[in-house]
């Protein structure tokens, strides 16, 4: 079995909603979603979901405000799960809530990197 | 009390703390000599109390007995001077009076450092539940075997391998200090959420000592929350799930010992106490920010005590099912969120789901599938309960599946 991060993409989101501990609520959908891979026993880490802050950094000291690189688009978040294949990451891919949003998912395999 | 109920109930009672108190004092790898002291003590209680009639107060006696057993046997041996720690020796050299401390306080202190040293990750779970059910709950040998379903020979290899190996790595016997106490905690957690469970789940017919088995369980992890450096949040939470699930202790057997399911239960039977007592400890354990799978299991406890059947409360054991999934994964907690989604969106939604689990050498999952397809598919129903019976070890399983099977061929 091979793992794989999957990439939520999607424009920049609006107000966050927080519990009172400082937690991002989160949705019933995505909670089905993510718990029923994570009942097939194929996910490794919920892994994070990111914030609407950022700066994007270039060389020669250049320096921008906001998450975005190029596009509108931002990473709202990844997660690591492990699949027999590809075919099989995109089948899930396929019913992320994030497609609901007008956002994508990117699945990329992840290389082990000695030491 | 007579004498013929008073030895055991003392057993019971004194065995282990007595045993933890030597076994503080001898050192980790004298735990069978603590083990026989204390076994000798009550062997010379029975001779003694059945001719010359039971003492005024029968723990004191015990205390003095076992006190001078230990003292004899430290003088008698070398590790007097080889093992057993300077401040000791300094405090007994003066009047060669060697003190074996039997207070409240030094039984409950011994009686936790012990639960330290016995969940140790160096010798395996079923090993640190057997050593915790002789030393720290004061079961015999017969009665472990029984909670196991094995026999004496086995559970005595089993003890025997624990304590050598305990001994080789030379476990200390102390409160581990403030900062390694989170990470070792957890291992005394695991351990005693197995203990809970080998009892709440037993395949054993002896429902006293299955009982037994839950209720020492508690008594252990409440013990932890006694003591300040070990009343974390995810100890309150373990306390509160099994207080949640002990309530139903009277109303999911019958009288002839047979299971009933959770949904075929008399709630009046629940146990009120208990529950309430859980929802307390469940507030304690809200402090801080970790959510452990302890806090999520005690919340799914929680939703089971209330009111059946209310969309609210489905729909929060299936998120709470989702989160823990994402914890950990268990089979167990896979089979019971997919229970929780069929109550949520329906049997079929429910069926898509459970045939991606991949269980199918798993009869719960069997059980689940043809509870799904009741109302769904009657045939396929009975085909996995069918599968589900043939896969199953335990004669009440069966029984139960039985009964579905007949009222869905009715």
């Amino acid at each position: 079995m091979k793992e794989f991060v999957m990439v939520y993409r999607s424009e920049l989101m609006g107000e966050i909603k927080l519990t009172a501990e400082g937690n991002m609520v989160v949705s019933k959908e995505w909670e089905n979603w993510m718990g029923g891979i994570a009942a097939q026993n194929k996910l490794v880490s919920p892994g994070m979901r990111l914030g609407n802050e950022g700066r994007v950094i270039k060389p020669g000291n250049v320096v921008t405000n906001g998450p975005y690189a190029e596009i509108k688009e931002i990473i709202g978040g990844l997660s690591i799960f492990k699949a027999d294949s590809i075919e099989e990451a995109t089948e899930w891919a396929k019913t992320c809530p994030i497609l609901n949003a007008g956002g994508n998912v990117e699945i990329r395999d992840i290389i082990q990197v000695n030491g | 009390m007579q004498e013929k109920e008073l030895i055991p109930y003392l057993y019971r009672t004194e065995f282990r703390k007595i045993t933890a108190v030597l076994c503080r004092l001898f050192g980790i790898e004298h735990i069978t000599i603590a083990e026989d002291i204390v076994g000798d003590t009550f062997l010379l209680a029975a001779e003694t109390w059945g001719l010359k009639g039971i003492p005024a107060n029968p723990a004191a006696w015990l205390y003095v007995v076992a006190k001078n057993k230990a003292r004899d046997f430290l003088k008698r041996n070398t590790i007097f001077n080889e093992k057993v720690s300077p401040e000791v020796q300094y405090s007994a050299g003066e009047s060669h009076e060697i003190e074996v401390d039997l207070s409240p306080t030094n039984i409950n202190d011994s009686q936790l450092q012990m639960m330290f040293a016995i969940c140790y990750p160096g010798i395996p779970p079923e090993s640190q539940i057997g050593l915790s059910l002789r030393i720290l709950c004061s079961f015999s040998i017969d009665e472990i075997a029984d909670a196991f379903l094995t026999n004496k020979e086995t559970i005595n290899k089993r003890l025997y391998r624990a304590k050598e190996k305990l001994k080789q790595d030379k476990v200390k016997i102390e409160m581990p200090s403030g900062s390694e106490i989170s990470d070792r905690i957890e291992t005394v957690l695991t351990t005693l959420y197995l203990l809970f469970n080998e009892g709440y789940y037993s395949a054993s017919r002896n429902t006293v000592l299955t009982k037994d088995l839950c209720l020492e369980a508690m008594r252990l992890t409440h013990m932890l929350t006694e003591n300040k450096n070990t009343d974390k949040p995810e100890v309150n939470a373990l306390l509160a799930l099994m207080c949640f699930h002990a309530s139903r202790f009277e109303a999911r057997i019958d009288k002839n010992g047979e299971l009933i399911l959770y949904e075929d239960q008399d709630i009046s039977l629940w146990n009120k106490e208990l529950i309430k007592q859980g929802e307390c400890y469940l507030n304690r354990a809200a402090k801080g920010d970790l959510i452990s799978r302890y806090h999520l299991e005690a919340a799914i406890a929680y939703w089971h005590t209330a009111e059946r059947d209310s969309p609210e409360k489905w729909e929060k054991v299936l998120s709470l099912y989702n989160r823990l999934l994402m914890v950990e994964y268990s089979p167990i907690a896979a089979l019971n969120r997919t229970y929780a989604l069929a109550k949520v969106y329906g049997n079929k939604a429910a069926i898509i789901e459970a045939e991606k689990l991949g269980l199918d050498h798993s009869h719960l999952y069997h059980i689940l599938l043809g509870e799904l397809y009741a109302t769904v598919d009657t045939q396929k129903a009975i085909r996995h309960f069918t599968a589900a019976s043939k896969l199953t070890k335990t004669s009440a399983d069966r029984n139960v599946i039985r009964k579905k099977i007949d009222k869905l061929k009715k």
